[in-house]
């Protein structure tokens, strides 16, 4: 049984040596890809399943027990987690499949996509599983080496310059990243996760706070956190968009699981932190007055992704069960509606042949089924009844004003005023791309850039991937009552540790 | 001896491409393929020819005396990639000669698969992914030889970095150099 836990990590990288060695052949790398998420989705269901009903799924790479071998562990969270994570990155698939059959027909192939998706998903995978703090290390190179290849393919001066600045950023974090692991292991002794709980007690109060801070920073640089947010907005929108949606979609939430793991398991606090509180409230005022300035619509789409992750270290700041229930919700939801809405702006942007708001017009005309694949997740985000977002907004609202300290309560209030700016960046590309004059597409400047644009054209394959995703944010709105329960247990087994401790260190060989 | 012909693979640009060249006609070097007479290096070439096999037998060495002594797939793998850059460096590119006629991606991934399949062999004989056991050979001749099977996950490591350095070779190498020729083309 604790098998299952290392499908998801090693399934797609072997799927990856196949599909590069397959490279000529274009149809058996997509259905290679499309078969290995399918078969890791069920897998992710089955292991959230297990880890609900009896607890975490502890997996001793090569039989070394903890705190000296690699454990991978699946318990709720991290099966939750990884389980809508593989869904985006099947739909994000499908839809990559279906515009590079529009676009270049079906017989030609391109021999490291496939490959690199592959291994990107088995990094993400990893960092969601690992129980060790320098396999989470190793886990972030996987999913930031595979980045590099992907945000720079097809390479044009743009691409290049945005992917320099990822680059960069990337890997100074990594050092900061490696520095880190260093000081952990010099001050304790152990890089395991919940071995290094036990061990951080032992410490004096100030080396503990360094490391923490240290943490902090090192994960706020993944997960775009104000001040570290600069690289994001730069970076991203310049891929093609089923590529900027899945970095979107993933990796700054990664980031926050890693944060969310670290702090919580290996560090002792009380209710409502106002460290994070402030973070979290910068980086929200901060992403969405970004976002109502910008005129490129993935700018301000990646404004909007910053802004919100402010969303979740706020959850994260309440540090209790109700916030960290919230969290969960939250990202659960905003996984899903970030993709969709990353993959409609590269539906709009094939009718309109432009990414600025101003050029465009008249969408809602041209194409209704893209205005309410639009309209579906952007009300979403902002957060407006019936949708996932309403669900997880209010979650976190809840938790912020029960805390009860006046930190919570004013970022409570920024949470409030983020949702209304954010509401308004959504309506504002609303009014301009959607209503209003219809106009022509204008044309592609740059052939060679694999952003075909302005064609007009969308492939059955695309919109039926967007529309699975949209599907899925309903989804998870229509199953708010059980996520919210399972979030709630999540949360609970994060805050009290004792079930994932047990589990890790306990058994000998897993089980 | 003349070089009055350009050689093969290479276009026929012009008449000051081609120049008397004191430089042997015979190649030294396994492929049929070699560079420029006007690059050519003779003692490269031949150090090159001489030095090749005995590399890749090193690095073979390497690979096998892993797990217990210093070496492994990985260093194995980048010694054997040296070779591979040797030869570059004395007779040009490798690619569609008869030195290597795998693609670098096949060796990448071959390399990456089975390496992976290693990790999950275990799981049908009741052990833990990525365990590793042990067995020990009586061989006539050799004496007593034991074999780890994790040796199986550096031969997947070792094709992989001879992969991945040919894959640099290709598109670093003599890509920039094809580059470079069509351009000088285009100027003249």
């Amino acid at each position: 049984m604790s098998e299952l836990v290392a499908v998801p990590v090693l399934l797609p990288l072997g799927a990856a040596g196949l599909s590069m060695a397959f490279g000529r052949f274009a149809d058996v790398q997509r259905w290679l890809g499309l078969l290995v998420l399918g078969v890791i989705v069920v897998d992710a269901a089955v292991l959230l399943y297990f880890a609900d009903v009896h607890g975490p799924l502890v997996l001793h790479l090569g039989g070394w027990a903890a705190p000296v071998g690699i454990a991978l562990v699946a318990d709720r969270l991290a099966a939750l987690l990884l389980l809508i994570s593989v869904i985006v990155m099947f739909a994000v698939l499908l839809y990559s499949i279906g515009q590079r059959i529009t676009d270049y027909g079906r017989g030609t192939a391109s021999t490291t996509f496939h490959p690199i998706y592959l291994v990107l998903c088995s990094g993400v995978s990893l960092a969601y599983l690992t129980g060790d703090l320098f396999n989470l290390f190793v886990a972030f190179e996987i999913m930031l080496a595979s980045s590099y290849v992907l945000i720079t393919r097809r390479t044009t001066a743009n691409r290049v310059r945005a992917g320099m600045t990822y680059t960069i950023v990337s890997l100074s974090s990594s050092v900061l990243f490696l520095t880190m692991i260093g000081l952990v292991y010099a001050a304790t002794g152990t890089v395991n996760l919940a071995d290094l709980a036990l061990e951080m007690g032992e410490l004096p109060p100030a080396p503990v706070r360094a490391l923490a801070l240290l943490m902090v920073i090192v994960f706020g640089v993944k997960s775009a956190m104000v001040p570290l947010h600069f690289w994001l907005p730069d970076s991203y929108p310049n891929a093609p968009a089923p590529i900027t949606a899945i970095f979107a979609a993933l990796l700054t939430k990664v980031g926050i699981y890693a944060m969310i793991r670290t702090q919580i398991l290996v560090f002792e606090r009380e209710p409502s932190w106002p460290l994070m509180l402030t973070l979290a409230m910068a980086t929200m005022i901060v992403g969405a007055l970004g976002a109502l300035a910008q005129n490129d619509l993935n700018r301000m789409l990646s404004f909007l992704l910053v802004s919100h992750i402010g969303f979740m270290l706020f959850g994260l700041g309440v540090y209790d069960i109700a916030g960290l229930t919230g969290v969960i919700l939250y990202i659960v939801h905003h996984i899903t509606v970030q993709a969709t809405l990353f993959l409609v702006s590269g539906l709009i942007t094939r009718y309109t042949g432009t990414v600025a708001l101003s050029r465009m017009g008249g969408l809602a005309k041209i194409s209704p089924l893209v205005a309410v694949l639009f309209a579906v997740p952007a009300l979403s985000l902002a957060g407006v009844p019936p949708f996932s977002g309403f669900v997880a907004k209010l979650a976190l609202l809840r938790a912020g004003v029960g805390v009860g300290t006046v930190w919570a309560q004013v970022a409570t209030a920024v949470v409030v005023l983020t949702s209304l700016l954010t509401l308004y960046a959504v309506a504002r590309v609303w009014s301009r791309a959607f209503w209003g004059q219809v106009r022509e597409p204008e044309g592609d400047p740059d052939p060679s850039d694999e952003l075909v644009v302005g064609t007009g054209d969308t492939s059955r394959g695309m919109v039926h991937a967007t529309g699975v995703l949209v599907l899925s944010t309903v989804l998870v709105a229509v199953l708010a009552g059980p996520l919210a329960e399972v979030s709630q247990r999540a949360a609970t087994d994060l805050i009290t540790g004792e079930a994932y401790r047990a589990a890790v260190l306990g058994g000998g060989s897993g089980g | 001896m003349t070089g009055a012909e350009p050689p093969e693979g290479w276009p026929n640009t012009g008449e000051r491409t081609w120049f008397r060249s004191d430089a042997p006609a015979e190649r030294w070097l396994l492929s049929g393929y070699s560079r420029d007479s006007r690059e050519r290096t003779i003692l490269l070439e031949l150090i090159a020819r001489v030095v090749f096999p005995t590399v890749l037998v090193f690095s073979l060495y390497l690979l096998f005396a892993g797990h217990y002594r210093s070496g492994g797939g990985f260093s194995g793998g980048l010694v054997a990639g040296q070779a591979f850059v040797l030869r570059y460096l004395a007779g040009g590119r490798l690619d569609d000669s008869s030195t290597v006629s795998m693609r670098p991606p096949v060796l990448i991934g071959t390399g990456l698969t089975i390496a992976v399949i290693t990790g999950l062999v275990p799981v049908p004989f009741g052990g833990v992914v990525l365990e590793s056991a042990s067995f020990t050979f009586a061989v006539p001749v050799l004496g007593e030889i034991k074999i780890v099977s994790s040796l199986f996950l550096d031969v997947g490591v070792y094709l992989l970095i001879i992969g991945v350095v040919l894959d640099l070779l290709r598109t670093l190498g003599s890509g920039i150099e094809a580059d470079i020729a069509e351009r000088e083309g285009g100027r003249r």
